[in-house]
């Protein structure tokens, strides 16, 4: 085949591809199509993989709850938010009834828009930054908390801890990485606290720091420098396990580490990489109920496709993600039908009261929020996340000040 | 007419008439290969012309953006109306940068560096300053997405497409205009020989900054674009450093100082980014990194191979003048 | 605000400082005589600390010690990098030499990305979170070694220039490259030779940083821009420069992070490089080409 050929025959290939048509609605579809747009890379990847196993294992259990079929469509943003627009755009093309995503506010943003602009319903997984459910969109939905309900329901959680364990600390350092998620939850907390007079600590000093830094020797040397009685801390994954080590390095032991709604702690990794240390740390997130029965079901097929992993290390991005695809299938068998609009309307009358978060049912509200997200107060004991509040769905009793608390 | 002439009004044709035949998800595509050609151009008139590699052009895409998204985030004054604050901002930063580069004697890497340091520095400042959104970025209202809304630049995304279109092809008229007019012989002069130049009396430092005027202006342009489009400005990512490279890259591996090679790089590059993706996960490599090795070796290739850029070679072929 | 406050982190700025000059030196080394803008540098260390990480897991070798078998790899791995890909380069203006080593470094980076994952790895030696304690302040024990390691290794580089016959013949290229080839000197080969070297000390800096941070593959750039920004605040070509400007660079983004705001440390190197540029580019320690 000369050049000629052969460059005439990739144009034809590529006029191919690109006339393919879109938007065709299958006649008596009788699967759902769920776009997965999730940070497979870069550097949220990690969580990105820990979300992309409460989808992998989410059609086998559905198919046996609901008798629905889901199909998956997978897509890696790459911790991108152009990424994240292009892949949207691509798995619509190719037929997708609905988008579930994406961990990052920035990138859920952008997938909202799209979403929005094609008329695809689009569910977010994980994502607590306010503005996405607040622009008035019709087609996009939310299974998580914002990060003012997170930080609510997180900050209510602290109060209960210290009334459970009879502890009256004064003082504590907050200490929050400077993204979209952190600032959100520093704002929150500025706003909420003062008029929470039943707690009874004071923070004296608020410190961000970059979430991709290296080295945070400064940040905790100023923290310890203030002598709080503990420290309350909103992070990420990698920069946790940063701030633990300079803590111990810096010998520094508050009464405890407390966060009131973010991720890092409770993640396998911090576990692996910090071993003894990683015991003790707090934190209030939504969390699945290890008593109902759907958790004991989704555990199950946790097992069989990850046999060597163990669930509760990632209970969150398992838990929002499954109900995610949940809520989608759940609405597919009411409309019957996998046309935008129409699947649309069904998941906004969505009311599924066999769940596996702690909280209320799943119902979404006019702005596509659900409202009854609860957090549970989440401890780590013997490198495992334990559910410690609040005591109906507790595993075991929360500790606090932890053992090695050292007045300073 | 010229063959080239012909060529390109037979191009512009095309992408006009294409909109027709292709769904949603190439037109995004598209629509982004037109965004980096239009910036790449930009970019092009400083270094193709000027001489000066700038690695921070993402501050010019940045303060325009931000620019225009905060008079409409808080007065509601709409696009056609910001782009001459984010122009006025834009063009006032590059001669400042340009004035202490050619004033201290900066120049080669370290002109490049410090270009990537204004550009660092604002990222992280920008990252601080609360009623611009912060980390948490500024989300642009979007009022509707059916009709087109010229005044608002509000609409579909063909309205986007054809924008772009117009400005990629203004671009191209503006640069062959100013390839051929006094100014452009002034910079050929200086690119070739600075001293030998300014000793016939051409004032360097005036020609070099009116290039440096001319690129940040075009590419606050873009960045008033990108506001519109995108309706969500995170500092993190619009004064990157990747978005920097990005808009470069398709003028060094089109041909730098040429006229179609920005937008032959932008073009491929872009294409070839997504089709390697859609390729990947045809085959099942769905391992994160393996599309961007593959685009890193490519693009090693390209600057072995053909070092002045795919257009000269690919012109010679066609038996075009570039 | 507290001395001990200001002296702990004064003293971890130095430290920490000094391995960063260590890093920049190889790059200074690089640039003052091959002329080359090693774009992919931070990328390279990276790929010693994961080397590093992966000795210590598969072998439980301490960095320290991996430091001399991986420096050795990286001076071939240099060498032939040189010789092959980046020599045609080196007569090339510079917008080409950029993309050459941001393709070099998107590739390792990714390379990096596609074999290890993008989930932080690090090296866990015993003697890691604990700390020296003299009067009231602590000085951490792994950044103490590690800043030593980088003073060795960059005294022993020192005097390589100084007195060995290569060394010399090193800088009589970088000097004079006309003259050089006229005396008959295997320029190539030297410049090969000094690539190599300055990749060797990029090697021993990312062992030494191996247990100080947890290693990914997004930090390659990052490190990349910072060992720019202490080579011209240094003075490129200067070697004790180097080591000047990344103490410098570690201690003042030490405490401007202290004195500000943490989160604009970073504000704090671009704003000082930008004052460099302009007022001394030849950097505190270089000389004026």
């Amino acid at each position: 085949m000369d050049r000629r050929t052969f460059n005439r025959s990739i144009a034809l290939a590529g006029t191919a591809a690109a006339l393919s048509p879109f938007g065709i609605v299958r006649a008596q579809q009788q699967k759902l199509r769920v776009g997965m747009l999730l940070p497979r890379s870069g550097y949220l990847g990690f969580i990105g993989q820990s979300c992309q196993k409460g989808a992998d294992l989410a059609p086998g259990v559905i198919r046996d709850m609901l008798g629905v079929e889901v199909e998956l469509m997978n897509a890696d943003i790459e911790s991108s938010v152009d990424t994240a627009r292009t892949r949207a755009e691509r798995l619509i093309q190719e037929g997708a009834n609905v988008l579930v995503g994406a961990f990052d506010s920035g990138a859920s943003a952008a997938i909202a828009q799209v979403a929005e602009q094609r008329g695809v319903p689009f569910i977010v997984n994980i994502a607590a930054a306010p503005q996405i459910t607040e622009q008035g969109y019709k087609y996009v939905y939310r299974v998580f908390p914002t990060s003012i309900d997170l930080l609510r329901n997180g900050l209510s959680l602290i109060g209960d801890l210290f009334q459970t364990t009879n502890t009256v600390p004064r003082t504590a350092v907050f200490m929050h990485v400077n993204d979209t998620f952190g600032q959100s939850m520093a704002k929150g907390i500025g706003a909420m606290l003062p008029r929470l007079t039943q707690l009874p600590f004071k923070i004296v000093d608020t410190i961000p720091y970059d979430p991709t830094a290296k080295d945070l020797t400064v940040e905790v040397s100023k923290a310890r420098a203030s002598n709080p009685d503990f420290l309350l801390i909103v992070s990420r994954l990698n920069d946790a396990i940063v701030l633990r080590r300079e803590m111990v390095k810096q010998r520094w032991n508050p009464m405890g580490i407390i966060s009131p709604g973010s991720p890092g702690m409770y993640e396998e990794q911090f576990f692996k990489t910090l071993g003894k240390l990683s015991d003790y740390c707090i934190t209030n997130v939504p969390w699945y109920n290890p008593k109902q029965p759907l958790t004991q079901r989704v555990e199950k097929a946790f097992a069989k496709q990850n046999p060597k992993d163990q669930m509760p290390y990632h209970a969150l991005n398992v838990g929002f993600t499954f109900e995610a695809i949940l809520v989608a299938a759940d609405a597919f068998k009411r409309a019957k039908t996998a046309e935008p609009k129409a699947l649309s309307e069904a998941i906004r009358a969505t009311g599924i009261k066999d769940r596996m978060m702690i909280g209320g049912p799943i119902r979404f509200n006019a702005k596509g929020q659900v409202e009854e997200q609860m957090s549970a107060g989440i401890q780590n004991f013997n490198l495992k996340p334990r559910v410690v509040l609040p005591a109906s769905a507790a595993e075991a009793k929360p500790v606090f000040p932890v053992p090695g608390y050292r007045k300073a | 007419m010229s063959r080239p002439v012909a060529g390109l009004l037979a191009l512009l044709a095309l992408l006009t008439a294409f909109p027709l035949f292709i769904g949603p998800y190439v037109l995004s595509v598209l629509t982004l290969v037109l965004f980096l050609a239009y910036s790449g151009q930009a970019w092009n008139v400083m270094m193709g012309f000027a001489g000066q590699l700038s690695l921070g052009h993402s501050l010019y895409v940045g303060v325009g953006a931000y620019a225009a998204g905060a008079l409409f985030f808080y007065y509601g004054i709409g696009p056609w109306a910001g782009v001459w604050l984010a122009v006025l901002l834009c063009v006032a930063l590059g001669l400042a940068i340009g004035f202490l580069a050619f004033r201290f004697r900066i120049s080669g890497v370290y002109f490049a560096l410090l270009t990537i340091a204004f550009a660092e520095f604002t990222r992280v400042g920008f990252d601080h300053i609360g009623w611009l959104g912060g980390p948490a970025g500024m989300f642009l209202r979007v009022a509707q997405r059916d009709t087109w809304d010229f005044a608002n630049f509000r609409g579909p995304p063909l309205m986007y497409y054809y924008t772009m279109l117009a400005l990629t092809a203004a671009a191209f008229i503006l640069c062959a205009w100013l390839m051929r007019s006094r100014a452009g012989y002034y910079w050929q002069a200086i690119r070739e020989n600075e001293e030998a130049a300014e000793a016939l009396g051409v004032n360097s430092f005036y020609w070099k900054m009116l290039a440096i005027a001319i690129s940040s202006a075009m590419t606050a342009v873009s960045g008033v674009f990108f506001a519109f489009y995108y309706n969500n400005l995170f500092p993190e990512q619009i004064f990157h450093i990747s978005r920097s490279i990005e808009i470069l890259i398709g003028p060094i591996v089109g041909g730098i100082g040429t006229l179609f090679g920005p937008i032959l790089g932008a073009a491929m590059v872009t294409l070839l980014a997504e089709g390697l993706s859609d390729a990947l996960m045809a085959l099942g490599w769905d391992i994160p990194g393996f599309k961007r090795v593959f685009y890193g070796v490519v693009l090693l290739m390209v600057i072995i191979f053909l070092p002045r850029g795919v257009w000269p070679a690919l012109a010679r072929r066609l038996g075009l003048h570039a | 605000m507290p001395l001990d406050l200001v002296l702990n982190v004064a003293i971890s700025g130095v430290l920490t400082g000094l391995v960063y000059g260590l890093m920049a030196l190889g790059l200074s080394v690089i640039f003052g005589v091959v002329r080359v803008v090693n774009f992919a540098h931070g990328e390279m260390m990276t790929v010693a600390m994961y080397a590093a990480t992966i000795l210590f897991s598969v072998l439980k070798l301490d960095p320290f010690l991996a430091a001399l078998p991986v420096a050795a790899a990286f001076f071939a791995f240099g060498y032939w990098l040189q010789k092959t890909l980046i020599n045609p380069f080196v007569t090339r203006p510079m917008h080409s030499q950029f993309i050459l080593l941001l393709a070099i470094a998107i590739v390792l980076v990714n390379g990096l990305l596609m074999i290890f994952g993008p989930d932080a790895r690090n090296v866990q030696v015993d003697y890691q979170l604990e700390s020296f304690e003299i009067g009231g302040i602590l000085i951490d024990k792994a950044r103490l070694y590690a800043a030593t390691a980088a003073l060795v290794a960059a005294t022993a580089l020192f005097a390589f220039f100084r007195f060995s016959l290569i060394g010399k013949a090193i800088r009589a290229c970088a000097d004079n490259y006309l003259g050089a080839k006229v005396v008959g000197l295997n320029v190539k080969h030297l410049y090969a030779l000094t690539f190599g070297l300055g990749s060797a000390c990029v090697a021993i800096a990312g062992c030494a940083l191996s247990v100080l941070l947890e290693v990914t593959p997004q930090l390659g750039p990052v490190m990349t821009l910072l060992a720019f920004v202490i080579v011209i605040i240094g003075g490129m070509g200067s070697m004790a420069g180097a080591l000047l400007g990344g103490v410098l660079i570690g201690t003042s983004e030490a405490l401007a992070g202290l004195f500000i705001a943490p989160s604009a440390k970073s504000m704090f190197s671009f704003g000082l490089l930008i004052l460099v540029l302009l007022f001394r580019p030849q950097g505190l320690l270089g000389t004026r080409a």
